[in-house]
């Protein structure tokens, strides 16, 4: 493994979000390690998705800082970053997910044009070598090879999930972040994605950062879970500790809510 | 006189729960220690504590007071209570085990994959070391009396003792100092029984520390070095209602 393991891969310190007068993110603050998967939990509007785009330089937080373990060794923050450093990291150490699978394609070229993107964004300039790559990867997610010149706008959702999986990790980033990555899918499609996710994070010691609703997916992917509550994290620890052994009321009413995760 | 591979001192553990408005005493000032080469028996009726005491020492349910240190030769002993998320992934993955009757089956994943996955994490995901960790998860399938047209199904619609014998197999296939045996023996047939039995009796001879529940006195009998009596641990709240 060439990650350095004596090093946090991603380290957040004391985040801050306001939108007007409601505070979205409340002093979060929490250590990810090199192929650990962390889900975040909670509600609706909890503030799941404002702490996943501060962390993915998406979206400015309003004080705190994100560091990131550069390839280099340093920790960076990634908001002192040069603006096309930071289109670089999330071009390349970088993916990103998306829930509604069309803000994370573009639906208006081939499959193998969305994987390949990435690839000569990297400066690969040999055509039969990106297909062959985009041909592997689609073959990876479990799309047929021969589907490779179709648009996205003609695949399932779920293929169409698969697509953007292999979109953000051809290029072999680091840290993968998910919104959702799961929901308004069919049930036996989602396990086909969850088994997917699951053998690549694992493969690939992929560190990855997971929000979803679902405590079963959180069960299932995670190492370890974030709880929040009203811009707040209420409760941490090990996926089983947190479902099994639930400290916070909010945590417990969570957790009692759902079907046997 | 080596060190304890485990060492309890004044462990307390009750529930809180916030939407009821109670809390539940379980177990209270709970000291004992385990060395290598024993199997601890816990002893007491249903509902005194022993399945939660296995799961405070596993870090799956978190200590309302006291120590759980996990020491190994050559290791900087690990106070649990207070480990990182970090630390317990790396001790649950190479040095404590749990092992319960009950399979959380994985959606498409084969049974040969699920019993060999514990050492792939150790291996990688290497061809050789993929061959490797199947040929040894066939050895335990077949001890186990899996049949092998079922290795390449998931294991979902399997026999309930069909899954339990595969998630002791999964649960035992990577050796580890500290065996946490929380009736893995429940509902099994005298054949299989026994050898799970053997399995662990296996697993103390070479060097492992074990602790265990067991309804079946007869398996208790066959495994036990030392027996823990539960109601010395019963909170006191608890004992004068």
């Amino acid at each position: 493994m060439p990650v350095d393991k004596q090093s946090p891969i991603l380290r957040a310190t004391g985040l801050n979000k306001s939108y007007g007068d409601r505070a979205a993110l409340i002093d979060a603050s929490f250590e990810l390690w090199p192929g650990e998967v962390l889900a975040i939990v909670g509600e609706s509007g909890s503030g799941k998705t404002t702490l996943l785009n501060a962390l993915a330089a998406r979206d400015q937080p309003d004080s705190g800082s994100v560091e990131f373990h550069l390839k280099d060794g340093a920790l960076t923050d990634i908001f002192k970053m040069t603006e096309a450093q930071r289109r670089l990291l999330a071009r390349t150490d970088w993916g990103f997910v998306h829930q509604n699978s069309a803000d994370g394609l573009r639906m208006e070229v081939s499959a193998g044009a969305n994987v390949g993107e990435r690839l000569m964004a990297l400066g690969e300039r040999h055509y039969g070598k990106i297909r062959a790559t985009a041909c592997d990867w689609l073959a990876r997610v479990e799309i047929d090879p021969a589907r490779i010149d179709d648009l996205p706008r003609h695949f399932s959702g779920g293929m169409r999930q698969r697509l953007q999986i292999a979109r953000n990790l051809v290029t072999q980033p680091r840290l993968v972040f998910m919104d959702e990555p799961t929901s308004g899918l069919d049930v036996s499609v989602q396990a086909k994605l969850l088994d997917l996710l699951r053998q690549l994070t694992q493969h690939l010691g992929l560190a990855s950062v997971i929000v979803t609703h679902d405590l079963a997916v959180a069960r299932l992917l995670a190492h370890r879970m974030i709880v929040m509550r009203r811009g707040r994290i209420v409760e941490t620890g090990l996926t089983d500790q947190v479902l099994d052994d639930p400290q916070h009321s909010y945590t417990q009413l969570l957790v009692s809510s759902v079907l046997q995760p | 006189m080596t060190t304890p591979v485990l060492r309890l001192t004044n462990v307390s553990k009750q529930f809180t729960l916030h939407h009821q408005g109670l809390t539940l005493p379980v177990l209270q000032n709970v000291n004992f220690e385990v060395a290598a080469g024993e199997c601890v028996v816990l002893d007491g009726t249903s509902g005194m504590g022993k399945s939660t005491l296995l799961k405070l020492i596993y870090s799956n349910y978190r200590v309302s007071a006291g120590s759980i240190q996990y020491s190994q030769a050559g290791l900087v002993p690990l106070e649990l209570t207070t480990a990182s998320p970090r630390e317990l992934i790396d001790v649950r993955r190479h040095h404590i085990g749990y092992v319960s009757q009950f399979l959380r089956v994985i959606p498409r994943i084969s049974t040969l994959d699920l019993v060999a996955e514990p050492l792939l994490a150790e291996l990688g995901n290497y061809e050789h070391a993929v061959k490797q960790a199947h040929d040894i998860a066939s050895g335990w399938l077949t001890r186990l009396r899996i049949p092998e047209r079922l290795w390449g199904l998931a294991p979902a619609t399997f026999s309930g003792g069909e899954q339990q014998r595969v998630n002791i197999a999964r649960s035992m296939i990577k050796p580890r100092s500290l065996l946490l045996l929380d009736e893995p023996t429940a509902s099994l047939d005298a054949l299989n029984t026994q050898t799970v039995v053997t399995l662990i009796q296996e697993a103390i001879a070479a060097g492992a520390a074990a602790v265990g529940i067991f309804h079946d006195q007869s398996v208790g009998n066959q495994l036990a070095t030392r027996r823990i009596d539960m109601t010395n641990f019963r909170s006191i709240t608890c004992a004068a209602q």
